[in-house]
């Protein structure tokens, strides 16, 4: 698995070789740049031996080089840091455009099962973590490694006794650092945990404030409040001040080693003529260096573990199968509005059967209204019709052509939906009401408007019909939006019509308003309407009374009360 | 910020130590260079090895003192910060407990929520982070160049020119890097945005057939991110390459300058070691001040962010709000009274209930239909006080509802509110909700009344657990429990705000009957959209933009109101109407 993941992501690389390999020759560069300076530093300071015996044509010299090094270096630098951005900026930019497009080919029943939630945050922020971690901290591991061996070489070349000290004590810094986290660790936890109980107790509480306060409950909340902050203040101290120990510790562990290098130095300095003051300096310059990229690296490990899991959780996504392809296929056009259902069964799920050998047919401008209790499949048939899933078997016909044999956008273009929970997106209202139809002129979005009383309360906004409406909707009621839902299908003026529940929202008065226009909009279009009121469906030409994925009573109204079944028991049940 | 502050008072003496102690280790830190220089210069200059034995024993000595020093301040420092934090967190929730209804939809919940965890915590990071770094940083810098001050005057103005410089190169930066990134975040909003449409609209974007366009759109999207993410990158990336270069040239004028002055014997070969170590450490602390000016920025956000909360102005504390027995008591001429009520919610231009006055008596159901938003709910919360009325006055047994406390008067009230609202923990507990007392038997009764013997059943009687929010509940058991959460109190009042909806009609019917039957007799009102959850009340109120329009039983309403009439008409048919 995590083969896989690493190979998928050293495939996703491949296009940008040349800028890793630059990257990484430009680092190297700058790494052995660095590291020179300190050298060159120590033997300037060799040519100062003391009041008048000063070398100034050689320290010249030396500071030119160190100039040029530093200059040079700066610039490798600035290359290093241009590269990687490049790098992963087009990475991240490569990803999100396969995961969208991705969202575009997923079948429905992915996206039903799916929490939108997670899909964003793997999109979103796995794709940062990703970014971050695997390319950043693949630069930073290269430098710190590289940092790492260049100061051993220098530090071996100088004085191999002094090399051995700080190689020996200064992973101690590191693994001091490690043992201390080690030991915070659960003292995090404890603290994510204490966290967690205290904000789902305030979110619950401030969620319901009002409910709190109509019960005077103030002071028993504040009283439990009170127990959760007390422990979180306890754990969070614990927490924050172990693990700001980390620093201390290995500061001090430095400092040892610092002072172990300065008495070695100085040591060699009196017992060897040859070992100078400027190499006690590089090799003191060194040891103060030589731990920076231990602790940098124990980061990047960690870094890249989360990286990699968030790639693979990227990849599980980008691998998911998408929809059969309808490019080869035909277009549907010049709709009649017949819509057959010839013994069609469909279920969710494998285990538990939903529609078996359902059959009905609407002709072409027939009202036909679906009743039924809850889970009896209602909004399911509405997803076979557009297929927004397709059928286990049997066949869904219009006008004589089997809805899978044609390409879903064409099959589509010919259905208006006005659903239960409306969907706007955000933008201006305008925007949202030519969302069916786009080559709609103005006058005809205001006639439509009108007619749907979405008029009236549109020309009261700030900005009558440019006025941004936030996502989904936002400072919209949800009659409100639902009116816009409306208006923006009767824009569309399609031959087929669906309505799932489509006035659930609209207060009673608008919605005897708007009944009109929807009477004056199905007038020759084949319609379908799903609602919980019965008394909206009473003229519908036809009701099918569903149960339990079977349509069970089929008839107009007066017929099916006359036959006291099902739809007489769910009618009068209203007025009991 | 300011006012916060008085949560830090019992932390005074803390706050103070934390960064005390943080400076006694910077002292002992900027001290190493000039042990260093004394080894060069006298130790191995006079081949004294007991010196240098002894000034490096010296070297781990500060070493080992500054790191207890160190553990010393962040003690203190997360001492305060925890501490300073946790009360101001309890601040914020006693404000919140204490909120008006207005208060709390002018804050909305969500912003309530973010203030109390997301920003304190952010709060208690910036405290400890000040409390730790806010001195050390510019003390290390500042002494670095008081030390080179010491050893010599003219080098340490190259110092001061580095610290300038170094200073103005990280200030610049982030001055134009800031802003730069809050724009990039902007963009990727959109990005995140236009993938959330997707998800959430899909059915409607592909019965539309959008895909097409959605792409394009999510593709500009997408790259106006890349385009301003590189212009920022390349701003930001200067920082390590500039620094590194400014701080090397300044270690090459020094070297330069301090050789003519170890040639006239100003300065020893060991003090140049000690300030070429000094310019290092001034590039490490700048850096660092640099990234805890962003942390604390950050937290000095959220600071005022929760000041605004815990100081707002609350109707709640002020005199007038619930003054016992001040009242003039009138005599009753009702039960419950609304004599000419008007109300206006808080900064809204127009009044919510407008001039309504009706009465009501002990055992009445009454019921309120109307179309959204024309004040239904808002009139019931005037009787438990939730809302002041703004004109008129709202009268139980002849007095003022405003001026009866509040525990006396919510204590009479059983309220359902719209949204159902249940608690983590058991049943039990939340039947008790306000730390009733009240004996199981009645508690059954209550849920027997409400119809939800059933549901308690199902989840394990009164020690049933009830997960947040009621999370483990449909919706109609959650409104059956907490009807029986309002009916436990044996309310003389009963306020049922659309808490039916959920409820079949054969089940709605039955708890009318139930409640009808209890002992207590309460006054009850039934908020509807429903004609069928109203027919049956002994008086029935119609709303219309916040005006009471008609007032009386189901039979003379369908002749005298036209509303009623035309609700009747769209919902029932022309028989049961009759």
């Amino acid at each position: 698995m995590k083969n896989s993941t690493f190979y998928k992501v050293l495939k996703l690389l491949r296009p940008y070789g040349f800028w890793i390999f630059l990257s990484l020759f430009l680092s190297l560069f700058s790494v052995a740049v660095s590291l020179l300076i300190p050298i060159l530093v120590g033997s300037a300071i060799d040519f100062m031996l003391g009041a008048g015996r000063v070398d100034f044509p050689s320290i010249l010299k030396i500071l030119a080089a160190i100039g040029v090094s530093v200059g040079t270096a700066a610039l490798a630098q600035y290359g290093t840091a241009l590269c990687n951005n490049h790098i992963s900026f087009r990475v991240v930019f490569d990803l999100r455009e396969k995961a969208f497009s991705k969202i575009q080919s997923l079948p429905l029943s992915f996206l039903d099962r799916c929490p939108a939630g997670d899909i964003i945050s793997r999109m979103i922020t796995d794709v940062d973590v990703f970014s971050d971690g695997l390319l950043l901290g693949f630069s930073q591991l290269f430098t710190g490694v590289l940092t790492i061996i260049g100061t051993l070489i220098f530090m071996l070349a100088f004085n191999w006794k002094i090399a051995i000290i700080v190689v020996l004590l200064t992973p101690l810094s590191f693994f001091l650092a490690k043992f201390i986290a080690g030991r915070t660790f659960s003292l995090f936890q404890k603290q994510t945990v204490a966290r967690g109980e205290q904000t789902s107790f305030v979110e619950e509480i401030i969620t319901h404030q009002k409910t709190v306060s109509a019960f005077g409950a103030e002071e028993e909340s504040i009283r439990k409040f009170d127990a959760l902050n007390d422990k979180l203040e306890k754990v969070s101290l614990r927490a924050l001040f172990y693990s700001s120990m980390v620093n201390p510790s290995t500061r001090l562990v430095n400092a040892l080693v610092y002072a172990c290098v300065c008495l070695a130095g100085a040591l060699s300095v009196l017992a060897n003529p040859a070992f100078t003051i400027g190499s006690l300096s590089c090799l003191l310059n060194y040891a103060s260096q030589y731990a920076k990229p231990f602790n940098e690296i124990s980061g990047v490990v960690a870094e890249f573990q989360n990286a990699l899991a968030c790639a693979e959780r990227l990849f599980t996504f980008l691998s998911e199968p998408e929809e059969s392809s309808d490019r080869s296929l035909p277009e549907l056009c010049d709709v009649r509005g017949e819509v057959l259902f010839d013994r069609v069964s469909f279920s969710y799920t494998k285990d538990r059967r939903l529609i078996e050998n359902l059959e009905f047919k609407a002709s072409p401008g027939q009202k036909i209204a679906i009743v039924g209790p809850t889970g009896c499949g209602k909004t399911t048939l509405i997803n076979l019709l557009l297929r927004f899933y397709d059928i286990d078997s049997g066949s869904i016909l219009i006008d004589n052509t089997p809805i899978d044999r044609v390409t879903r956008r064409s099959l589509r273009q010919n259905f208006g939906m006005v659903l239960q929970d409306t969907w706007l997106k955000s933008g201006t209202i305008r925007e949202n009401l030519f969302m069916g139809n786009s080559k709609a002129t103005e006058e005809e979005m205001l006639d439509a408007a009108k007619k749907t009383k979405a008029h009236s309360f549109i020309k009261r906004l700030p900005k009558g019909y440019d006025t941004v409406i936030g996502e989904e909707g936002g400072i919209l009621s949800e009659g409100q939006k639902q009116l816009l839902s409306i208006t923006r299908v009767m824009l569309l003026s399609p031959p087929i019509l669906i309505l799932d529940e489509a006035t659930s929202s609209i207060d009673v008065r608008t919605e005897m308003q708007v009944q009109k226009a929807f009477d004056a909009l199905m007038r020759g279009r084949t319609s379908f309407i799903v609602a919980h009121r019965l008394s909206t469906i009473q003229e519908a030409d036809c009701i099918l009374v569903m149960q339990k994925g079977k349509i069970v009573e089929k008839g107009t109204h007066e017929e099916l009360l006359k036959q006291k079944g099902f739809y007489y028991t769910l009618y009068y049940s209203q007025f009991a | 910020m300011k006012r916060l502050l008085v949560y830090m008072k019992e932390y005074r003496l803390r706050a103070f130590l934390g960064p005390f102690f943080k400076l006694l280790e910077a002292i002992f830190e900027l001290l190493i260079p000039l042990i260093v220089a004394n080894i060069i210069d006298i130790g191995i200059q006079s081949g004294d090895k007991s010196y240098i034995w002894q000034r490096v024993f010296l070297m781990a000595a500060l070493g080992v003192i500054g790191f207890l020093c160190a553990l010393t301040a962040q003690y203190f420092a997360a001492k305060a910060a925890v501490g300073f934090s946790a009360k101001v967190r309890r601040a914020v929730f006693c404000k919140i407990q204490n909120s008006t209804f207005s208060d709390l939809d002018e804050f909305g919940t969500s912003t309530l929520i973010t203030r109390i965890t997301g920003d304190i915590n952010q709060l208690q990071t910036g405290v400890n982070i000040a409390l730790r770094l806010l001195l050390r940083s510019p003390f290390i810098v500042g002494g670095a160049f008081v030390v080179a001050l010491t050893i010599d005057a003219k080098v340490s103005l190259i110092f001061l020119a580095a610290i300038l410089l170094l200073g103005a190169i990280v200030f610049l930066i982030m001055r134009y890097t800031i802003p730069l990134y809050q724009n990039v975040q902007k963009k990727l909003d959109k990005v995140t945005l236009s993938v959330r449409e997707n998800l959430y609209g899909t059915r409607v974007l592909r019965a539309f057939g959008k895909e097409r366009e959605e792409t394009e759109r999510f593709h500009g999207e997408n790259d106006s991110y890349y385009t301003a993410q590189r212009f920022v990158g390349k701003i930001s990336a200067l920082m390590n390459p500039l620094t590194f270069a400014a701080i090397n040239f300044a270690v090459i004028f020094m070297i330069y300058v301090s050789g003519s002055q170890v040639n006239k014997g100003i300065l020893l070969q060991g003090e140049v070691v000690a300030l070429v170590n000094l310019m290092s450490q001034i590039l490490i602390e700048l850096i660092k001040f640099a990234n805890m000016i962003v942390t604390i920025n950050k937290s000095l956000a959220s600071a005022r962010r929760i000041e605004n909360v815990i100081y707002a102005e609350s109707e709640r504390n002020l005199p007038f709000y619930t003054q016992p027995g001040s009242g003039n008591r009138k005599e009753p001429a009702a039960f419950l009274e609304f004599s000419d009520v008007s109300f206006a919610y808080k900064n809204a231009a127009e009044e919510s209930i407008y001039h309504v006055s009706f009465s009501a008596e002990r055992g009445e159901q009454i019921g309120i239909i109307g179309p959204t938003g024309s004040g239904k709910s808002t009139l019931c919360s005037l009787i438990p006080h939730f809302y002041a009325a703004t004109g008129g006055e709202v009268l139980l047994d002849g007095v003022n509802v405003n001026t009866i406390p509040e525990k006396d008067l919510r204590k009479r009230i059983g309220v359902v509110l719209q949204k159902n609202a249940l608690f983590q923990g058991t049943i039990r507990e939340n039947l008790l909700l306000g730390g009733r007392e009240i004996p199981d038997e009645k508690l059954e009764l209550a849920l027997a009344a409400a119809q939800a013997t059933e549901v308690a059943l199902q989840k394990g009687g009164l020690d049933g657990k009830i997960e947040p929010h009621g999370r483990n509940l449909s919706g109609g058991q959650r409104q059956r429990l907490c009807i029986a959460r309002a009916l436990a109190g044996a309310p003389e009042i009963l306020i049922l705000d659309d808490s039916a909806s959920a409820l079949d009609f054969a089940t709605e019917a039955a708890l009318r009957k139930a409640i009808a039957a209890l002992p207590q007799k309460p006054l009850t009102f039934i908020v509807s959209q429903r004609v069928s959850s109203v027919m049956h009340c002994h008086k029935i109120l119609v709303m219309e933009d916040g005006k009471l329009l008609a007032q009386g039983t189901h039979e003379e309403l369908v002749h005298t109101s036209p509303l009623y009439a035309e609700i009747c008409r769209a919902q029932l048919s022309t028989e049961v109407a009759k």
